[in-house]
């Protein structure tokens, strides 16, 4: 399978700190990627380096020619004297009307249509930020922190809904989240960041594990799964490597 | 005094035409106070002009894209944040201004320079705010969208494709010709206040972005009215009295605003 994008030994560092430290990977055509990490991991430089919206200190980020990417940002900061409504939202992409119906629809808000933006609830503006992400017609898929703000079913709903988006439109899709145990059942792969990244892998299958049972009850398609890490290494007060065993999970 | 009267509203009108539309997207970037120093930068391009002996307007020009153009960089590098950038590059920029117009030879009347004098305008001065307030005008039609795009969400909008960093290159050009032609109308002090007043008035009462833009265009055109008959009734000076009658309408229409800042 072809890398969209492929990051090789990338270093950041913003103001003489070091924000991410030899960072390696690539993002396969058609694969979820979850990217988790403590708050200050570093996770939203390392998206802003994936969209080319941040330059490497050193090291290279490759990507396909012509890569389309939706991005989804982690929050909208609209001013108030700004007033928009949604459609006028994704207008400001240059779609046309029927596109922005139809990716509304995609993204489970086209009762929005009319609405203003400032009026929405965490979560519709959550569907609103998706349906404009997915305006670009996406080869990737980026979604910074998507399920912040709100509930675990909002969570399950909006997770759900990605992966039957992957499903239907064969995009990759990147998700980042700060939950460190539990990420979407359908990611292909898991990094694991802090400054550097942790570990690699996958997450564990469902069926066998009575904790996802307990906490969700018997569901057909379970969209939560749990990631157990496995470290060779621990992290001092400040984050720096020491070198040991793995103390936490 | 009907001539007079008549230039002056002319000009007026030239000038909020094009602050409107540019006063809203300076308002949603929450750049305000960006406006503010290139409007203090000024004064020193009017020293510069008076000094090399030429075309005011030149040089003002000049120095608010220089110095727009140079605090990007000089965030970057100096590491301090950028409103206090903005405030030691306002007030040292007007403070070197005002040392350097006291060096010149012969009387120069600064008050005509720090709030204008609208009544003074002349006809050649018609046809420069004509051709800027058109240029203006044009320019934030052919690219309003993805000005918006940007106030709306900067990121977003890059990731999207928009060359942002020219965009607000080209914001920083036009905020600079309004300033340079804006000058001799209301002055260095208020320049600003024509951006953000009116701007601010139509934002509370409007349900899109071109509302907001047209709402002001009219707010700012009844301030001139209002400013220049005051001027001519009530012998007041005619520039603050624009801006007065800007602010007035603001707190006037407080109470229909529909929405609450959320």
């Amino acid at each position: 399978m072809s890398a969209l994008v492929t990051l090789d030994k990338v270093t950041f560092h913003a103001s003489e700190r070091q924000i991410l430290d030899e960072i390696s990977l690539s993002l396969k055509a058609g694969e979820i990627t979850s990217l988790i990490g403590p708050n200050g991991a570093g996770k939203t430089t390392l998206v802003n380096l994936i969209l080319g919206l941040n330059q490497p200190t050193s090291g290279k980020v490759k990507r396909q020619r012509g890569l389309r990417i939706g991005y989804m940002p982690q929050k909208l900061t609209l001013n108030a004297g700004l007033p928009l409504s949604v459609d006028r939202f994704l207008a400001l992409t240059g779609a046309h009307r029927q596109a922005r119906k139809q990716s509304l629809t995609m993204a489970g808000a086209s009762q929005l249509i009319n609405h203003s933006m400032h009026g929405l609830s965490g979560g519709e503006t959550q569907r609103v930020l998706l349906a404009r992400a997915l305006l670009a017609k996406p080869q990737l898929l980026v979604l910074d922190e998507p399920a912040q703000g709100v509930d675990i079913s909002g969570e399950e709903e909006l997770y759900a809904r990605i992966s039957e988006l992957r499903n239907q439109l064969g995009c990759a899709v990147l998700v980042v989240s700060h939950d460190l145990h539990w990420v979407m059942a359908q990611t292909d792969s898991v990094i694991c960041l802090n400054r550097h990244i942790c570990c690699h892998g996958h997450p564990q299958s469902i069926s066998n594990d009575p904790g996802y049972l307990t906490l969700f009850g018997e569901q057909k398609t379970p969209v939560l799964a749990p990631y157990v890490h496995e470290h060779d290494h621990d992290h001092s007060m400040h984050g720096d490597v020491v070198e040991g065993g793995c103390q936490h999970d | 005094m009907i001539d007079i009267l008549l230039y002056a509203f002319i000009a007026g009108l030239l000038l909020v035409i094009p602050a409107g539309p540019l006063g809203s997207i300076i308002l949603w970037q929450r750049m305000a106070y960006y406006g503010d120093t290139l409007a203090h930068s000024a004064l020193l391009g009017v020293a510069l002009g008076l000094l090399l002996d030429t075309h005011v307007e030149l040089t003002v020009l000049g120095v608010c894209v220089l110095l727009a153009l140079l605090l990007g960089p000089l965030h970057r590098i100096s590491g301090n944040s950028l409103d206090s950038l903005l405030g030691i590059a306002a007030h040292t920029s007007l403070a070197l201004g005002l040392v350097a117009v006291s060096m010149q030879s012969g009387a120069v009347d600064l008050n005509a320079y720090l709030f204008g004098d609208i009544l003074a305008v002349q006809r050649s001065d018609l046809i420069l705010l004509t051709g800027i307030s058109v240029l203006c005008c044009g320019l934030m039609l052919w690219r309003w969208n993805a000005l918006v795009a940007i106030a709306t969400h900067r990121d977003l909008a890059q990731v999207e494709g928009l060359p942002v960093a020219r965009l607000e290159i080209l914001q920083m050009v036009l905020m600079a010709l309004l300033v340079a032609v804006g000058m001799k109308i209301v002055g260095v002090l208020l320049i600003s206040a024509l951006l953000i007043i009116p701007a601010a008035t139509a934002g509370r009462l409007s349900r899109t972005p071109e509302q907001v833009a047209l709402g002001a265009i009219g707010c700012g055109c009844i301030a001139v009215v209002g400013g220049l008959f005051s001027a001519w009734q009530l012998d007041t000076p005619a520039g603050p009295s624009i801006v007065v009658f800007a602010a007035a309408l603001f707190f006037l229409l407080l109470p229909f605003g529909k929405r609450t800042k959320t």
